[in-house]
């Protein structure tokens, strides 16, 4: 059993008759996702991909049994979306849109604590890359086959710094148990330390990567999570110890605005948590790989 | 989006914010103008540039009479501020803000930030005004008031009156500091915001509570809903290449260096750059092109970066997930070809079909130096700038 996706996870995707979203939907079906229908207001009846498409989430979720959705709608209606999707009993929700404003990602979190904590939909993302839980199912658009299946699990903010890392991963033939993408907005719907958690109750999960950025305290607060109730030996890597102070560096969430927000402020902070931290990005497999040597 | 101290407090002022009266002036004639009509014999007149630290770098001068505006304004305009915050080049000076000086009894910090660990609204105060806050939090950290807006119902009156006793205010003074909370903070939500800071807020001596400067930043998210602000960006306070890059969707931030980086994906064009700095260079900046790296991205690209004219190499690291390889290999050799480069040009292509996108590179004919990995790339880089350099200056030796 894998975290939040697996091989019986029933999936919508939210926008489904965009162009983006029709091509991840085949490439998903492809991969074996049990997508069972597609999401836009005023487009029910008709078929993508040889999925029924719904007007609202609540009747997808009542035709199907959906409980995972992806969400590709454009930023100035996402939001609504994703609380449409919490409202409708989905379990798990990825957003891969980037753009939407901060604060309504602030209303989507305080929406969905609405809903009892085991009532409560898991967000990932907005601005991500989405999840796999490779050779089970894929909720995103990352490519599927740069990933073997294993017992790495996966947490970062970064779509290609991720494959970059699966693929380093895969040269020496391991594997991942579950690819997790926060995403790299500032308010986001699951934190480094949320995902943590999940993995470490996960029998398939042996070790746990982490791949950080600049800006934001999500990586400063992990660190304390993982010295307290981590068990699982983590190694983590953070991008951006050339980034100049103030200043963002595409996501937007990756800007250096306070103290330890910067790369090396937080490789000190999560080192000193006992996490084993790849001093650069070419070495993440290599450690990794050092550190299960270790472990096994 | 950063907007001008003087369009921050006219937003302000229409959320109910009190401050001093003021007026824009883009000539010393103007501002000297401005100064009869506002009255009184003494005025502030502030530079408008899009930084901090204005006081401290000369940008900001108390004057007398309006000899003395004229005086000042014919120091500040046309000149470029440089502030800690501007960097080297500093930022040009193209209008002046005017405004009545006000006695000034006390002056307060007030900020209201987008707080990433509780994910909410975070409003910071401090009786210690006038300083900057990252001093304030070294030197007085007691002094610093916060408090945590609950999204689903906004600023409570009761918030908003805890942080004026905790700042020390006088009773009969704490209804107009609950207004200027109170206006801040719909204009943060109402206007998507991302940062409002007052510092500082000033107790006149006639018991006024006043925004003697003001700062504003929006979401660019958002800017879409709320045209009135979009219409307040001014593009001579941002850095040339990177308003041009933003107008083509292409997120670009220019550095020190001379090795130009184009890459897809913001967390790999980062990881690319530091990996640069250990191969023993420097970057030129921060390219992310965008998941996809169609041809006309890259092109776009080379151009944006090359407009840089202390590169002396192009590394090109693109991941292909859900494009191919082989396609992105041809984008790279038609922008080449297109573009005539003459320093040298490393690429690193990985993911789908990379053996192909190998083939197209090595066929093209053009000195393109191929990598594999992400360090051999850096590697290369750094090595083919530093024998560029050497050859270069060889030839310049022998002429």
């Amino acid at each position: 059993m894998s975290i939040l996706l697996d091989r019986d996870s029933r999936v919508i995707v939210q926008g489904i008759t965009g162009r983006m979203a029709r091509f991840h939907t085949k490439d998903m079906l492809a991969y074996g996702t049990n997508v069972v229908g597609g999401v836009v207001p005023g487009k029910g009846g008709e078929t993508v991909e040889g999925v029924p498409v719904f007007d609202t989430v609540k009747q997808a979720v009542e035709a199907t049994g959906a409980d995972a959705s992806l969400v590709f709608v454009p930023p100035p209606f996402a939001a609504d979306s994703i609380m449409e999707a919490a409202d409708a009993g989905i379990r798990y929700c990825v957003c891969i849109t980037d753009g939407i404003p901060a604060q309504d990602m602030i209303r989507v979190k305080r929406y969905m604590y609405r809903y009892p904590k085991d009532k409560r939909m898991v967000l990932t993302g907005p601005n991500c890359a989405g999840t796999i839980s490779p050779g089970k199912a894929l909720l995103g658009i990352m490519p599927g086959h740069i990933y073997l299946p294993g017992n790495v699990g996966i947490i970062g903010r970064s779509g290609t710094l991720g494959y970059e890392a699966a693929a380093q991963l895969k040269e020496r033939g391991i594997g991942v148990s579950t690819s997790v993408g926060i995403g790299g907005d500032p308010i986001n719907g699951s934190s480094f330390r949320d995902v943590l958690e999940r993995f470490e109750n996960d029998d398939d999960t042996e070790v746990i990567a982490m791949i950080g950025e600049i800006g934001g305290p999500q990586e400063a607060e992990a660190a304390e999570f993982i010295r307290d109730h981590i068990t699982k030996p983590v190694i983590a890597y953070v991008a951006g110890l050339t980034a100049p102070k103030g200043r963002t560096m595409g996501h937007a969430g990756a800007i250096i605005s306070a103290f330890g927000e910067s790369a090396s402020e937080k490789v000190e902070i999560l080192s000193a948590a006992g996490v084993t931290v790849a001093e650069n990005p070419a070495v993440i497999g290599e450690t990794i790989a050092r550190v299960m040597g270790k472990a096994a | 989006m950063d907007i001008h101290e003087y369009q921050a407090k006219e937003v302000l002022s229409n959320f109910g914010v009190a401050i001093p009266s003021g007026a824009l002036a883009y000539s010393p004639e103007q501002a000297a103008y401005r100064a009869r009509e506002l009255g009184g014999d003494r005025w502030i007149v502030k530079a408008q540039v899009h930084a901090g630290g204005r006081g401290k770098a000369g940008g900001v001068k108390l004057c007398n009479s309006e000899n003395e505006i004229h005086e000042a304004c014919d120091n500040l305009f046309g000149r470029k501020l440089v502030t800690h915050q501007t960097g080297p080049e500093g930022k040009g000076i193209y209008r002046v803000y005017v405004e009545s000086a006000v006695p000034i009894d006390r002056e307060i910090y007030l900020g209201f930030v987008l707080d990433r660990s509780s994910q909410r609204v975070m409003i910071v105060a401090s009786s210690e005004g006038g300083m900057e806050i990252e001093e304030i939090s070294a030197e007085r950290p007691d002094s610093i008031v916060r408090s945590i807006v609950e999204p689903a119902v906004g600023l409570q009156e009761f918030q908003a009156r805890e942080i004026a006793f905790d700042l020390g205010l006088e009773p009969r003074l704490v209804q107009q500091m609950v207004r200027t909370l109170q206006g801040c903070y719909a204009a943060f939500s109402e206007l998507d915001a991302t940062m409002v800071e007052i510092n500082p807020l000033v107790i006149t001596g006639d018991d006024r509570v006043l925004a003697l400067d003001a700062k504003m930043s929006f979401d660019d998210n958002a800017l879409f809903r709320h045209p009135q602000i979009a219409e307040l960006r001014d593009k001579s306070q941002e850095d040339p290449r990177e308003s041009r890059a933003a107008d083509r969707g292409l997120s670009y931030v220019g550095l020190d260096g001379n090795i130009g980086c184009i890459v897809n994906g913001a967390g790999l064009a980062m990881a690319t750059m530091d990996t640069i700095k250990l191969a023993g260079g420097e970057p030129a900046n921060f390219l992310d092109i965008g998941g996809g790296a169609s041809p006309e991205r890259v092109a776009k690209a080379f151009r944006l970066v090359l407009s840089d004219k202390n590169v002396q190499a192009v590394l090109v690291n693109i991941f292909a997930g859900i494009n191919r390889c082989d396609w992105v290999a041809e984008g790279v050799v038609q922008a080449l070809r297109e573009l005539e480069i003459d320093i040298p040009v490393i690429v690193r292509l990985a993911g789908t079909n990379v053996e192909e996108g190998q083939k197209i590179l090595a066929k093209s004919g053009l000195p393109i130096i191929r990598a594999t990995t992400l360090m051999e790339a850096a590697e290369r880089a750094v090595g083919a700038w530093q024998r560029d350099l050497t050859q270069n200056t060889k030839v310049r030796a022998v002429q």
